[in-house]
């Protein structure tokens, strides 16, 4: 296997009780390639995501991260690995400022005997999330400001900020554009757009057929949980019409014929 | 704290949109109530122009009234201390109602290896243990008590953290088993007649010295150290902090263990300033520790809420008390008017949430 592959699933399958949510999923994704998923609800866009982050266990298949079989455990273990994801529900702590938020669970400390009393290094923190803020293009007013002072964009940029900060291997995001203004938007899409400057992978989960066609290298369409078209944006002449009849299943990709 | 002014993309720190931190709200409040006591000192009949702070008797050594300081703030400082653990744990979204019960249960257990072999000449009439657990070193009931707490409060979080049982069932169960414990250990008879060295524990003003050293101690725990951080993103949002990677429920085991041993240790203060220990001891006293955090600006839900906002709380209720004692106000009014005042609190708190969201 060519090592510029980040991610590989083979038959990646989930089923909840009786309800096949996720078919013999087969995915590729290179390094510093951006791809997109789509599909309609309830076509097992998520449940890809959650399978790969290790949210939850998957039925069978086998996923392959960055030359390695893996089998996380819990979202924690994909985090470790390199695989950071933005999640619809933001898990951000509300109460907390910016600096705290992009380094919970991973805090730069002094003093490290002193067990779970360690101090903090605000400064340091502070420095990073600055650095970092700049590095991914993020605008925060005022870092020093708690969540939940912030807006819907604002929030998203935070959490945004926390996955792409951290150097990750890969970075998941599970439609952050879905609750933002016109503005909010146009910010997120442009830390994606930095992103892929920096030559970091990308899994979008998206419902905005303009930002799909704006942003990223390749489309994988899903239908009623299995994979239904692997379409190459840049290179072919697909039109968002054709994406269109693929996820509502007027067409099925030719290597995907006998798939639902 | 340095405020960063560099904020990213060009635009800066607004120091206007800082905002006015809740404890000096409390602060203020607590020089209010005490003004209008004070008027109400010289203003009432009865009072015959009294005055709450300072002394008026001819003496020149002190412009305070002394004694009546000493009072307030022996009055705060032993249930202030289990408040500095309730605090802990409402910030991480949890309750402990189980203190003041365990406050009279550690008094007991302490107290018990704590007393002397002779009284006036005569053996100890309350003595629990044997000659062996006479005049022991002074660390030893301490020791007794601290753990005792440390393992109530680890079972209490235990419970609450791995067996998911909601933080005011669990705590509402200890909260009896501790009294129980409290009544069968010596089968409701009182211990009394510790030695010199456990006395000094609780001696003059040393509870207030405890007090405030251990607030001191907790509020750079909770503001500098990885354990607060950690503290207020469980309560904040749990789901988040478990994502992000902090092991919950070992931390709101330890979180639960520190509250008890904080109880425990009030419990060791409380016996030691009364030189005798009773299973009644510590009544309602988790209810006031709860009720000062609250007055201190806490938010029950988690999240929110500060060592220093407590310690305040705690000398408003300490100063409401007193103030009530000293214009003669019955008990039964005072018992009235005090729940009045957290409710109070309370709502002008959420108002001022509101408030300041919006703006």
């Amino acid at each position: 296997m060519s090592n510029d592959i980040i991610l590989e699933t083979r038959d990646l399958t989930k089923y909840y009780g009786g309800v096949h949510a996720l078919e013999g999923a087969d995915f590729v994704l290179r390094k510093g390639e951006h791809v997109a998923i789509m599909g309609d609800n309830g076509a097992g866009k998520s449940t890809f995501v959650r399978q790969i982050t290790g949210v939850e266990q998957r039925t069978r298949g086998t996923v392959v991260f960055d030359g390695e079989e893996v089998d996380f455990a819990g979202p924690l273990d994909a985090r470790e690995a390199g695989i950071e994801a933005v999640f619809q529900t933001l898990a951000l702590a509300d109460h907390l400022d910016v600096p705290d938020n992009l380094f919970l669970g991973r805090e730069k400390t002094r003093f490290d005997w002193l067990g779970p009393f360690r101090f903090l290094d605000y400064k340091q923190m502070r420095k990073e999330t600055i650095d970092g803020l700049n590095k991914t293009g993020v605008k925060i007013p005022n870092i020093r400001n708690t969540i939940q002072n912030m807006s819907g964009g604002q929030r998203q940029c935070v959490a945004i900020a926390r996955a792409a900060t951290f150097h990750s291997k890969l970075t998941i995001m599970d439609e952050p554009t879905a609750a933002l203004g016109v503005q909010e938007t146009a910010q997120v899409e442009n830390i994606i757009r930095t992103l892929k400057e920096q030559g970091e992978s990308l899994i979008l989960v998206s419902h905005n057929m303009r930002q799909v066609f704006d942003l990223v290298d390749r489309v994988v369409v899903f239908r009623r949980g299995r994979i239904c078209a692997n379409l190459d944006i840049k290179n072919e002449t697909i039109t968002g019409e054709d994406v269109v009849s693929y996820i509502t299943g007027a067409k099925t990709g030719a290597e995907f014929e006998g798939a639902a | 704290m340095t405020d960063t002014s560099e904020g990213t993309g060009g635009l800066k720190f607004d120091k206007s949109k800082r905002r006015w931190p809740n404890e000096i709200n409390i602060f203020l409040a607590l020089i209010l109530i005490i003004v209008i006591f004070e008027v109400l000192g010289q203003a009432l009949p009865y009072m015959r122009g009294q005055s709450f702070l300072f002394d008026t008797n001819d003496r020149f050594d002190t412009i305070f009234n002394e004694a009546r300081l000493k009072i307030i703030i022996l009055q705060v400082a032993i249930i202030g201390i289990i408040a500095l653990g309730v605090t802990q744990v409402i910030i991480s979204g949890g309750i402990d109602l189980s203190s003041g019960p365990l406050v009279a249960a550690t008094a007991m257990i302490a107290m018990s290896f704590a007393q002397t072999e002779l009284v006036n000449g005569n053996p100890n009439p309350k003595a629990v243990f044997g000659l062996w657990a006479m005049d022991l070193p002074v660390i030893v009931p301490v020791i007794v008590g601290l753990a005792f707490g440390a393992m109530i409060g680890a079972i209490n979080g235990t419970f609450i953290a791995v067996f998911r049982i909601p933080p005011f069932i669990a705590t509402l169960g200890m909260f009896l088993i501790c009294r129980g414990i409290a009544l069968w250990w010596t089968a409701g008879r009182p211990v009394s007649f510790p030695t010199e060295g456990f006395k000094f524990i609780g001696s003059d003003m040393m509870p207030v010295v405890w007090f405030l050293l251990l607030a001191v101690l907790f509020h750079i725990i909770l503001r500098y150290t990885v354990y607060g951080k950690h503290t207020y993103a469980i309560g904040s949002n749990e789901d988040a902090a478990r994502m992000s990677g902090i092991n919950v429920r070992r931390h709101k085991i330890l979180v639960y263990t520190i509250a008890s041993t904080l109880a425990a240790f009030a419990g060791i203060v409380l016996s030691a300033k009364s030189a005798t220990a009773q299973a009644g001891m510590g009544e309602f006293y988790e209810l006031f520790a709860i009720a000062m955090a609250v007055i201190g600006g806490i938010s029950l839900q988690g999240g929110r809420g500060s060592i220093i906002g407590t310690v305040l709380g705690a000398m408003v209720l300490g100063v409401i008390r007193s103030g009530f004692t000293y214009i003669k106000l019955d008990g039964s009014y005072q018992l009235m008017a005090m729940g009045g005042i957290i409710i109070a609190a309370v709502l002008l708190d959420q108002w001022r949430q509101k408030s300041g969201t919006k703006a």
